[in-house]
C-alpha cells in the first residue's frame, strides 16, 4: 500500500478570516517506511493528520488529493473525496490506525484496558483475535489489561493506545505527537515501538515537534512551516546538513547544537504573505523571496541503503566509499537504483537560495 | 539562598517526598533531572511556597517560611513557570491581563507588563488575544513574562519547554538567562531532559533517582 498526498490544502473559514492550515502538501509514503512531519506548534501538521482521517470540523474545506494506492484488496481510494460512510467503515482503524496525543487521556477512565481493546476488536469485526494476543503484540502482559487507565504507567498507557491502533491490522499508522509530555526514556521506547511497526512492513507517519524523537525513527523528514512543507529529505543527510534556512535554524536551536533561537515569530495563518513566509526571519533573504518558492528537487544525494538506513557515499571503481557524497547532476527518483547497487535520493526544498 | 531541608510530603498514603533537601544560591542555575513521577514537580511547588510540606523547612534568604500560598509574604520573591501553559492561565484573560495580574495583585503600575511582553517577542496584536486564540509557544511566552513581572529573586522552571519546539525553547531559556544576568536571580530548572539541563546550567545538574519503593502505590509496574 502507498499513501500519495498531492496538492493537499486545508482552509478553515472563520467569520472575517480564512485560516490557511495546510497549503499544497505533496509527499509519498510506502510500506516499511517512516516519514516524520516536523514543525512548531500551530504550523498545520496536526491538521494534516486530521484531514487524512476525515476528522476535520464542518468549517474546513479540503482540496487536492490524498490517495491510498495498491490497497490490500486491490484498487485505490482518495481520502479527500471519500464519503463519510467509506471513511468510517473502511478507512479508520482498518486502513489507517491512529496513535493519539497523550494516550492516557485518550482512554475511557471508567473501563479497563481489556474492555476497551475488546470493544475495538468487536467493532472492527475481528472476532478471531482476542484482546490478550493483541496486547502481547503491543508488548503488554495480559495481566496489565485488567487495570483502569489511572493504574497504568505512561509507558503502559502508550502500549494500550498502540494496541488499539493495531486492532484492525492497518497498513498505515498515523502517530500525532505520540510523545508529548513523556520523559526521554519513554520517548525513546515509543519511537522504537513505531520503528518496529514500520519494520513489520507498515507505513508510519509521525507528527512531532521533537526533532530528536524524529531522528530516532524516521527514514524521511518533512519540515512544515506556516502551512507548507518547506523541506523533504531522507533523514540522514537532513540531520547532517539541512538545506532550508528554517530547518537549519530549528536544528541550530537544539541544546546539543548551538542552542540559539530563530529570530522573530512565525506568521499568522490567517495572513500569510504572497512570497516566502520565512522571509522576515531569514538572514539570506533577497528580493527574489517575494515570490513563493516552489518545493523543487535539489541535486541528488548519492549513497546506498545499508540495513534499511540510507548512507551517503559514492562508488569508486565498484567499491562503496562512505561519506563524500556526490552532490550535483540530475535528481534521480526516490530510492531508485542508479546502477551498481547505488541509490540516489532527491531532496526537495522550497527556497530560492538552497 | 532558597533552601529546603528534610522535606517530607504525602498525598494520602503515597509519600511523594521523603526527607529531601535542596538549596539554590542567588545567581546560580541549578538543573534538577529525574524520570516522570519521581516528585520533581511536587518539590518545585514546595519551593515556590504553593504546597505546605508534611515536615521539613523552607527558608528564603535566611527567613524560615511560616505561611504558605497567599499567607506567605515571601511568595512573590519566587517565580514559577509550569509545564502546560493552558492549564496555568485563566481562559477569560487576555495575554496582557495574564502578564499584568501579579502587578494588579501587588498594586504596582502596569506599564512593566507591556515592556516584558515585547521583550518576550509578543507583538502588540497578540496582547488582546485570549489563550484559545494563540499557540502553546505564544502562551508560554506570556507565562514567562508573568513569572518575571514582579522581579522574583528565585525562578523555578518546571518542565517549561517540554511542549515546545526547539526554537521557542532556546528563545525562552535565552530570556531567562538575560534576566538572571541582569538581576542575579537564582534559577532552578526542572526537567527530564538531561541534555537541556546540562547545556543550560553548564553541568550544574542534580540527578534525582529516588528509591522506587515507597513511590506511588497506584503505579504498580515501573514505566519502561
Amino acid at each position: 500500500m502507498k499513501l500519495r498526498v498531492d496538492g493537499l490544502s486545508v482552509r478553515f473559514h472563520l467569520p472575517g478570516a480564512d485560516v490557511h492550515a495546510v497549503t499544497d502538501a505533496r509527499f509519498e509514503l510506502r510500506e516499511g517506511r517512516c516519514l516524520a512531519l516536523v514543525g512548531e506548534s500551530g504550523c498545520g501538521k496536526s491538521v494534516m493528520a486530521h484531514a487524512l482521517l476525515g476528522l476535520l470540523p464542518g468549517n474546513a474545506t479540503v482540496t487536492g488529493h490524498a490517495r491510498l494506492d495498491d490497497l490490500p484488496g486491490g484498487g485505490s481510494l482518495d481520502l479527500v473525496t471519500a464519503p463519510e460512510k467509506v471513511l468510517a467503515r473502511q478507512v479508520r482503524g482498518r486502513l489507517i490506525g491512529l496513535v493519539p496525543q497523550s494516550p492516557a487521556a485518550h482512554l475511557t477512565p471508567v473501563r479497563t484496558a481489556r474492555s476497551q481493546i475488546a470493544e475495538t476488536l468487536r467493532e472492527l469485526g475481528r472476532t478471531g483475535e482476542s484482546a490478550d494476543t493483541l496486547a502481547e503484540r503491543a508488548g503488554l502482559s495480559p495481566r496489565d489489561l485488567d487495570r483502569y487507565p489511572h493504574q497504568l504507567s505512561g509507558g503502559m498507557a502508550q502500549r494500550v493506545a498502540n494496541a488499539l491502533a493495531l486492532a484492525g491490522d492497518p497498513p498505515l499508522i498515523l502517530a500525532d505527537e505520540p510523545t508529548t509530555g513523556l520523559d526521554r526514556p519513554l520517548v525513546d521506547a515509543t519511537m522504537a515501538e513505531l520503528r518496529r511497526l514500520c519494520d513489520e512492513g507498515r507505513a508510519v507517519l509521525v507528527i512531532t515537534h521533537d526533532l530528536r524523537a524524529a531522528e530516532r525513527v524516521a527514514d524521511e523528514i518533512a519540515v512544515m512551516y506556516a502551512s507548507r512543507i518547506v523541506e523533504l529529505s531522507p533523514a540522514e543527510p537532513f540531520f547532517s546538513g539541512p538545506r532550508h534556512p528554517y530547518a537549519r535554524g530549528l536544528l541550530d536551536a537544539l541544546p546539543s547544537r548551538r542552542f540559539v533561537p530563530i529570530p522573530g515569530q512565525p506568521p499568522e495563518l490567517t495572513r500569510l504573505p504572497d512570497g516566502c513566509a520565512f522571509l522576515p526571519r531569514c538572514s539570506s533573504a533577497t528580493s527574489a523571496c517575494e515570490r513563493q518558492p516552489p518545493l523543487h528537487a535539489g541535486p541528488a544525494v548519492n549513497g546506498q541503503v545499508v540495513n534499511g538506513q540510507f548512507v551517503e557515499g559514492q562508488f569508486v571503481e565498484g567499491q562503496f566509499v562512505e561519506g563524500q557524497p556526490v552532490v550535483g547532476g540530475q535528481p534521480a527518483l526516490d530510492g531508485q537504483a542508479a546502477g551498481n547497487g547505488q541509490t540516489s535520493m532527491s531532496r526537495k526544498v522550497a527556497c530560492h537560495h538552497a | 539562598m532558597l533552601e529546603a531541608r528534610d522535606i517530607t510530603l504525602s498525598f494520602g498514603r503515597h509519600r511523594v517526598l521523603d526527607g529531601v533537601s535542596l538549596s539554590l544560591r542567588p545567581g546560580e542555575v541549578l538543573g534538577l533531572a529525574g524520570p516522570s513521577g519521581c516528585g520533581k514537580s511536587t518539590l518545585a511547588r514546595v519551593l515556590a511556597l504553593l504546597l505546605r510540606p508534611s515536615s521539613g523547612t523552607v527558608s528564603v534568604d535566611g527567613t524560615v517560611v511560616k505561611g504558605w500560598r497567599h499567607r506567605a509574604p515571601q511568595r512573590t520573591a519566587i517565580g514559577l513557570i509550569f509545564q502546560q501553559p493552558r492549564l496555568a492561565v485563566d481562559p477569560r484573560f487576555t495575554l496582557l491581563d495574564v502578564i499584568a495580574e501579579p502587578l494588579r495583585a501587588a498594586r504596582r503600575p502596569l506599564d512593566r507588563a507591556h515592556e516584558l511582553a515585547e521583550e518576550l517577542g509578543l507583538t502588540p496584536e497578540l496582547f488582546g488575544r485570549r489563550p484559545h486564540e494563540v499557540s502553546d509557544g505564544q502562551l508560554q511566552r506570556a507565562c514567562v513574562a508573568r513569572a518575571l513581572v514582579l522581579e522574583p529573586r528565585y525562578l523555578i522552571c518546571d518542565e517549561m519547554t517540554t511542549m515546545l519546539d526547539a526554537s521557542t525553547q532556546a528563545h525562552l531559556v535565552g530570556r531567562i538567562e538575560a534576566y538572571r544576568e541582569r538581576t542575579g536571580a537564582g534559577v532552578l530548572a526542572v526537567s527530564h531532559d538531561a541534555e537541556l539541563l546540562h547545556r543550560w546550567s553548564d553541568g550544574n545538574v542534580r540527578d534525582w533517582n529516588p528509591a522506587p519503593a515507597p513511590a506511588r502505590n497506584a503505579d504498580p509496574a515501573p514505566a519502561s
